[in-house]
């Protein structure tokens, strides 16, 4: 087997390790208590999913989002959770960057910058 | 059904998928959306949105402890990363354009490859040959631990699989899936990446592929809050007990009996997007 250089991330890994598991426990314990108080509130109403209404922007953008969360609307409230749940990934990118740049690995640097680039655009351009 | 009942019929249908995804390695969200729209009758696009946001909890949960184990390769998935988020923004606008029919005989058709990919047998590829140029330029070679020992790989075929990933990418998007299997078929087939870490390595792309769609599918109103939240809490719940009991468990059996639903909801999603009932 010939020599090769080989990185070790094994920092990187744990304090990403760190991360995830951070950001998914806070999104899912805010969905879990919005889902109370929704169940609480409106568990007797009948949904209807079988047809696509789409949603009202309080639920599709940014500050439509905070806004109502911070209103204590209960389905804002599990918006909330479940925009934080899709911002963990983001935020394991953007460590990457910082992390790769601390390790001076700055090819790196690129390829988690055009990762995180890409995330940012698909969510501030297109999205939310 | 109210919203209370639904919630609790829900949350246990993706404990269960979530379980089994896990203890599989084939992921909850492939079943969520067979089972929220020929179960439930839901909208495929809801169905789409409540799975793609489990799918991102899934993946975070999962990465969380495979990456610290060592068994991930960071730089390999941050490199094919590039591929899958494009593919995946590619993906996500191609669902609002296309007629959920045609979404549904795709989703089948990924529903029976998935199965079929699961039944193989994986052996990891002998070392031996030169060291791949571009994956070395890239510093894509790596190693895992096998109990106190270190494992050495070499990766090859750099740009076939980020090819690969690519079209992985635009099917999580389109579909509201990981697509794990065709990223394990980019890693292991193409790469030649040791199937340990191809795996885990896949699951810790998932949830930034997903995220980079998820953004379209919220502004869409995609992601109702309403079903996200059973499916997606359920379907956590499950694959980190699945994933507890994955050491202990014989998984050979399950791992055919999961396979051989995946392709029967895979023919169901096909005949109901043929005859256009979905």
């Amino acid at each position: 087997m010939p020599l090769i250089q080989e990185p070790d991330d094994s920092l990187i890994d744990a304090r990403i390790s760190v991360l995830l598991r951070t950001g998914m426990m806070i999104s899912a314990i805010i969905v879990f208590i919005g889902g109370v108080a929704f169940l609480f509130h409106d568990g007797k109403s009948i949904p209807d999913y079988r047809i696509f209404h789409g949603l009202p922007p309080q639920l599709t953008t940014l500050s439509g989002i905070f806004h109502s969360a911070f209103q204590l609307h209960d389905l804002g409230i599990i918006q909330l959770g479940l925009l934080l749940l899709i911002a963990t990934p983001v935020a394991r990118v953007l460590f990457s960057v910082i992390a790769f740049w601390i390790e001076r690995d700055y090819m790196y640097v690129v390829i988690s910058a055009i990762v995180l680039t890409v995330l940012l655009y698909s969510l501030f351009v297109h999205g939310v | 059904m109210n919203n209370v009942e639904l919630t609790a019929i829900l949350g246990l249908g993706a404990l269960l998928a979530g379980f089994l995804g896990a203890l599989t390695g084939l992921g909850g969200g492939v079943v969520i959306v067979p089972l929220l729209t020929l179960v439930f009758g839901v909208d495929i696009r809801y169905a789409i949105g409540a799975s793609l946001v489990s799918v991102i909890a899934t993946s975070s949960g999962a990465a969380a402890a495979y990456v610290k184990e060592g068994f991930s390769n960071i730089r390999i998935g941050m490199f094919l990363e590039i591929a899958t988020t494009i593919g995946a923004i590619c993906g996500a606008f191609l669902a609002a354009k296309t007629p959920t029919e045609a979404i549904a005989i795709i989703f089948g058709l990924v529903l029976l490859y998935s199965a079929a990919m699961s039944t193989r047998k994986r052996k990891d590829p002998n070392d031996g040959r030169e060291p791949d140029k571009i994956a070395t330029a890239l510093r894509l070679n790596g190693s895992y631990p096998v109990g106190n020992v270190k494992h050495h790989y070499l990766v090859r075929r750099v740009p076939l699989g980020f090819g690969i990933m690519f079209g992985a990418g635009t099917l999580s998007g389109l579909l509201g899936i990981g697509s794990g299997a065709v990223k394990v078929l980019a890693m292991d087939e193409a790469m030649q990446v040791p199937f340990k870490v191809s795996t885990t390595t896949s699951n810790f792309m998932i949830g930034v592929t997903a995220a980079a769609s998820a953004g379209v599918y919220l502004s869409k109103g995609y992601i109702d809050p309403g079903l996200a939240m059973p499916v997606t809490l359920g379907v956590l719940a499950g694959s980190l007990l699945g994933a507890r009991l994955l050491v202990r468990a014989k998984t050979h059996a399950i791992r055919i009996t999961f396979a051989i639903v995946i392709a029967f909801l895979g023919f169901e999603m096909i005949y109901n997007g043929l005859t256009g009932r979905l």
